[in-house]
């Protein structure tokens, strides 16, 4: 049986060997180890589709589908939160009218999944999805419920921080991004293989969202403010579809 | 500017990111349709189960799609945009059309990102039609790599396997402007 302190020691002897972006192979995380690529990746030359991003607009997405608390019939339980934030592209420039995509647990830890066996308990009027599109500053808002964390089977006693996924998109096909947004202070960042598979501080740092007053809103829902930053983008301005 | 890192997709995507229709890039009984499709396996050539598949193509002429509409298809608007989650046998396909070339005489292929439980980061590859075109990228393989990249053509449709890890291991791509 592995225990958190042999995962603990696989994570200390790997800290600082990766670059900004996740090791692919990180053996702590073991899941990983039969599914990461073991050659290089291959440079190419984006061309044709890759430059471009698909597009989403207005007839993909109803505006209530991101407010995760109305979903059902009923209020969900936990601790009401907004979560908002600027899409950025690796120049700095604003993701206008771009689709962001969420989904996580429960106010108990518990995702509404046939997977999910944490015996704890499922909210009926809490599913955990949600998708919005960035207005023309490139913001996101999302109305939910902190997530709590959860226990998985990497280890003995392997226990998740809070988090929410995100899925977003740039102006390009290579700037697809899916991760993870986690809550400030979380004391289970140094024991997550997950979230250490980041093995540079900084990197992690930018997943972490800040808690923010004036998000806040009175006798109502407490606001935190994640922006995220894309890759850069490889098309000229001139270039056509 | 450094940019933000990715984090695996996890075991409840289906949760967020797989929609209704959302292989169907064409309706299955569209004239033209074909069945793209294959199987994902990791280093032991096991199915991956909990995987997800992004396809992003060309239409039958060439052009990029800039239409909206994915995740309610009408039918008839082709938004060049799809997603198929892997099934119980790690097999994944899509209802779509034969791309273009992105110019005259360029090798056509379809864009794909793949996602999965035990994958940090999403991947990107193509996956090419058969032919005889010139292309940059696949000139510049060894052929066993090469042959990794480049569909099989069945009666109605293509095939292509995507191997995470080990023999006959996928080419996934990186590009100028991503960190490594």
């Amino acid at each position: 049986m592995t225990t958190q302190a042999d995962i603990q020691r696989e994570i200390d002897d790997l800290r600082g060997s990766g670059g900004p972006q996740p090791r692919r192979d990180y053996p702590p995380y073991r899941s990983s180890v039969l599914r990461h690529p073991t050659r290089d990746l291959c440079q190419a030359d984006p061309e044709g589709v890759e430059l471009w991003a698909p597009c989403f607009g207005p007839a993909d997405i109803d505006d209530a589908e991101s407010d995760l608390t109305i979903q059902r019939s009923g209020e969900p339980l936990g601790e009401r939160i907004v979560v908002t934030g600027r899409v950025l592209d690796g120049d700095g420039r604003p993701v206008r009218h771009q689709l962001v995509e969420i989904w996580q647990a429960n106010a108990s830890g518990r995702y509404w999944h046939q997977r999910d066996q944490h015996p704890a308990p499922l909210d009926p009027n809490f599913v955990g999805a949600g998708r919005c599109l960035t207005d023309g500053d490139g913001v996101y808002t999302f109305q939910t419920i902190k997530p709590g964390a959860y226990p998985w089977r990497n280890h003995v006693n392997a226990w998740r921080p809070a988090h929410i996924h995100f899925s977003l998109f740039g102006t390009d096909f290579t700037q697809r991004l899916v991760t993870q947004m986690y809550f400030p202070g979380d004391p289970l960042f140094d024991l997550d293989p997950i979230y250490q598979s980041i093995t540079d501080a900084r990197a992690r740092d930018m997943l972490v969202a800040s808690y923010d007053h004036s998000v806040t809103k009175p006798e109502f829902s407490l606001g935190y403010r994640w922006d995220i930053v894309l890759s850069g983008t490889h098309r000229t301005p001139l270039e056509e579809p | 500017m450094t940019f933000a890192p990715g984090q695996t997709v996890g075991p409840f995507f289906h949760l967020g990111l797989p929609f209704e229709g959302g292989n169907l890039l064409v309706p299955a009984g569209h004239p033209e349709a074909v069945r793209l499709h294959g199987r994902v396996v990791d280093g032991e050539g096991a199915a991956v189960p909990d995987a997800l598949i992004e396809l992003w193509q060309a239409d039958s002429t060439g052009r990029v799609p800039r239409e909206t509409g994915s995740f309610h298809r009408d039918g008839f608007t082709f938004t060049g945009w799809g997603r198929a989650q892997t099934d119980g046998d790690g097999h994944y396909w899509f209802s779509t059309l034969i791309p273009g070339p992105a110019r005259p005489g360029r090798r056509p292929f379809f864009a794909l990102t793949v996602f999965a439980r035990g994958l940090t980061d999403r991947l990107f590859t193509r996956a090419y039609l058969p032919g005889d075109e010139p292309d940059a990228l696949l000139g510049g393989l060894p052929p066993d790599r090469r042959a990794t990249l480049i569909t099989t053509r069945e009666p109605r449709g293509l095939l292509f396997d995507i191997h995470l890890q080990g023999e006959g291991e996928t080419v996934f791509l990186s590009y100028p402007r991503q960190a490594r």
